[in-house]
């Protein structure tokens, strides 16, 4: 009797052992496709980046390069250097960059000074602002256009840097404040309470106490901004033309307005420049952003 | 002069009314605590007197002089809270001088206090930590160093045992106590537990739904509640409470409870009012601790009961006794070896009973 059962779970425990193999290997298996289908585009950009009009031609979509060949890189960025008609990114990269620092900083700041007040220095009627701004994480971009439009007209800052920067600012509160807020809730009361007493004001309990401690929240906020605001067509193309475009809408002309023959290397380069300021900002702050997402209380 | 003085403080948070009617003196030197159930109003209370919430009626008064719309950091006050409430990113000495450093104390005083101060908590040596990098108790003993370097008219301690385990609680509750027998400053402080008020406390303010319901000496809250609501909240087990009549016949006075032929006299018993007794429904209170196996004074009260249910814990057990389909709690020592479901002969000491109005629940 003894032995039998004894016998019986060796058997259950190696077939519990082949099952767990298995599945462990099918996992793998099934991880390994997803991986591949993920990479691929980036593989075929990069690689039709590096080659020669005549490669593209006569090879096929996964041919490897025959050489490291930045020509088309240097084209997308710098142009080929005749007059009309040569549309390039450098310029409009560094529209976009004086649109998206500036409006970062101010939507982050702001979102930052809002999500305080909501928290720790509640009012009457608080629950409703902090509602009005959570309904306007909702309103879709193309609801906000036309009135946006005007009142870019109004202000005499329509199609210009300036406007946008102004644009992504005010649309970015609602999602910031929201960042803010709920970060700030986690945090004890307490301690303002405790700064209150010890005779700090407003601003002081904000920069020197809240500040401090809200560097995962920071970095989410500004991540989350960044991206948003660098790959924004939408505004960029209605509220902005020409001179003033930033680079997604560069991109865009580029890529569609050309006369002749598609440079398949040269769209395939301006693509990757203009995605690489995300995957900059991406790597540089990706391991807060993971954090800042899944803690948030700061115990003191 | 009174250190702290309260009139006629009323509270409500839109249409819930926290505090009532709250009058309240504390004496130059005194510790007071503040207990009472959570959601009671003592939190609120006391972050009225450190001036971090609003009044809607009645004043408070520190020194004489009336605060009531005085900023936190004028009123000459200091506050230790449950979570510490240290700036998490200042190390211990700046989380020590903040306070000072605002109030733009010149620089050798901070220093001086500082180091005053930190020596005398034994956190000189964590001066450059984070909080983060601090134990609990670390952390409560910078905390009272943050209020204490203030040197403050009034301490406020809002839960400040709450967070440490069991251990460190009883060790930092002494140091409190030492702390205040040294100090001699002016204490407030608010708890939920009842050893720690009775132990900490010259004076205790027991409040349930925003009114203080006894404000007296722990011996007083202790051995003569002012109501059914203090009686059963202080004492572990609490008191027990037996329902029943007063009998009165040719001046003497006894106890009876419901269906039962047991007299239970009270002569002794110090009446505020010694008038319409007879009939009068009471609720009869003693205390468990003062049931006893074997009689201990002539005066105790021989009663046969029987025992329902025993709790072991230690060093003492408690047993639970019908008294006519009441319960009755005793506590004995754990030696003492009791049969269940069988009557026992218990004594009560009557020198110890509480008696209250049934219907107003109040001390009579």
């Amino acid at each position: 009797m003894q032995d039998k059962t004894h016998s019986s779970y060796k058997q259950l425990e190696q077939k519990s052992k082949y099952t767990n193999l298995f599945l462990r290997w099918f996992l793998y298996f099934v991880l390994v496709i997803f991986a591949l289908y993920f990479i691929f585009p980036l593989y075929v950009m990069v690689v039709t980046s590096l080659k020669t009009m005549e490669e593209i031609r006569q090879g096929t979509l996964l041919t490897w390069p025959s050489g490291l060949n930045f020509d088309s890189w240097l084209v997308a960025w710098g142009g080929r250097g005749y007059g009309a008609g040569d549309t390039f990114l450098k310029p409009y990269f560094w529209n976009s960059i004086k649109m998206v620092v500036p409006a970062v900083f101010f939507s982050t700041f702001i979102g930052a000074m809002a999500g305080y007040v909501l928290t720790k220095w509640r009012f009457k009627g608080d629950k409703w602002v902090f509602l009005f701004l959570l309904f306007g994480c909702f309103i879709p971009y193309q609801a906000i256009l036309l009135p946006m439009a005007r009142t870019l007209g109004v202000l005499g800052i329509s199609n210009s840097v300036i406007g946008l920067v102004l644009v992504h600012t005010v649309y970015g509160i609602p999602f910031t404040t929201l960042f803010f807020r709920n970060f700030y809730v986690s945090i004890p009361s307490e301690l303002v309470k405790a700064a209150r007493i010890d005779g700090a004001g407003f601003f002081k309990i904000f920069f020197k106490i809240l500040l401090p401690v809200s560097t995962p929240i920071i970095v989410v906020t500004i991540i989350w901004q960044f991206t948003q605001i660098w790959n924004d067509f939408l505004f960029g193309s209605t509220f902005s033309f020409g001179e003033a475009a930033p680079i997604q809408v560069a991109l865009n002309n580029m890529v569609l307005s050309s006369t002749s023959v598609k440079e398949y290397n040269v769209d395939m380069a301006s693509a990757i420049i203009a995605g690489i300021p995300t995957l900059i900002v991406y790597v540089l702050a990706g391991k807060y952003f993971i954090r800042g997402l899944t803690s948030g209380a700061v115990k003191g | 002069m009174k250190t702290l003085k309260i009139e006629e403080l009323s509270k409500n948070f839109g249409s819930t009314e926290v505090l009532r009617k709250i009058n309240l003196e504390i004496d130059e030197g005194n510790f007071l605590v503040l207990l009472g159930p959570s959601g009671c109003g003592k939190s609120t209370l006391l972050n009225i007197i450190a001036g971090l919430e609003t009044i809607n009626e009645g004043n408070v008064h520190i020194d004489d002089y009336n605060v009531s719309k005085v900023e936190p950091k004028d009123r000459n006050i200091a506050m230790v809270f449950q979570s510490y409430a240290l700036y998490p990113s200042m190390n211990v000495r700046e989380n020590m001088i903040f306070g000072l450093k605002q109030a733009k104390v010149s620089k050798e005083k901070i220093e001086e206090q500082l180091e005053k101060v930190s020596k005398f908590l034994q956190v000189d040596a964590l001066l450059e930590r984070k909080p983060s990098q601090l134990s609990g108790g670390q952390r409560q003993r910078v905390a009272i160093g943050r209020a204490l370097v203030r040197e403050p008219r009034i301490f406020l301690f809002d839960e400040p045992l709450s967070n440490l385990d069991a251990k460190l609680r009883v060790e930092m509750r002494r140091e409190i106590k030492k702390l205040h027998q040294q100090l001699k400053t002016t204490v407030v402080y608010v708890t939920h537990d009842q050893t720690e008020a009775m132990s900490l406390g010259t004076n205790i303010a027991i409040m349930n739904h925003g009114v203080i319901q006894q404000n007296d000496t722990p011996e007083n809250i202790y051995n003569k509640p002012s109501n059914t609501f203090v009686a059963d909240f202080i004492g572990s087990p609490s008191m027990n409470l037996i329902k029943g009549n007063l009998k009165e016949s040719s001046n003497k006075v006894s106890f009876v409870t419901h269906g039962s032929n047991i007299e239970i006299p009270i002569n002794g018993y110090d009446f505020k009012e010694k008038s319409n007794l007879d009939n009068k429904e009471v609720f009869f209170g003693i205390r468990p601790e003062h049931i006893f196996f074997k009689k201990s004074n002539e005066e105790d009260f021989e009663i046969n009961l029987r025992a329902d249910l025993s709790e072991y814990i230690g060093h003492e057990q408690i047993m639970t006794f019908n008294f006519e389909n009441q319960e009755v709690l005793a506590k004995f020592p754990s030696t003492v070896k009791i049969d269940l479901s069988k009557n026992t002969k218990l004594f009560f000491d009557l020198t110890q009973i509480s008696l209250f109005d049934a219907k107003k629940e109040e001390r009579i």
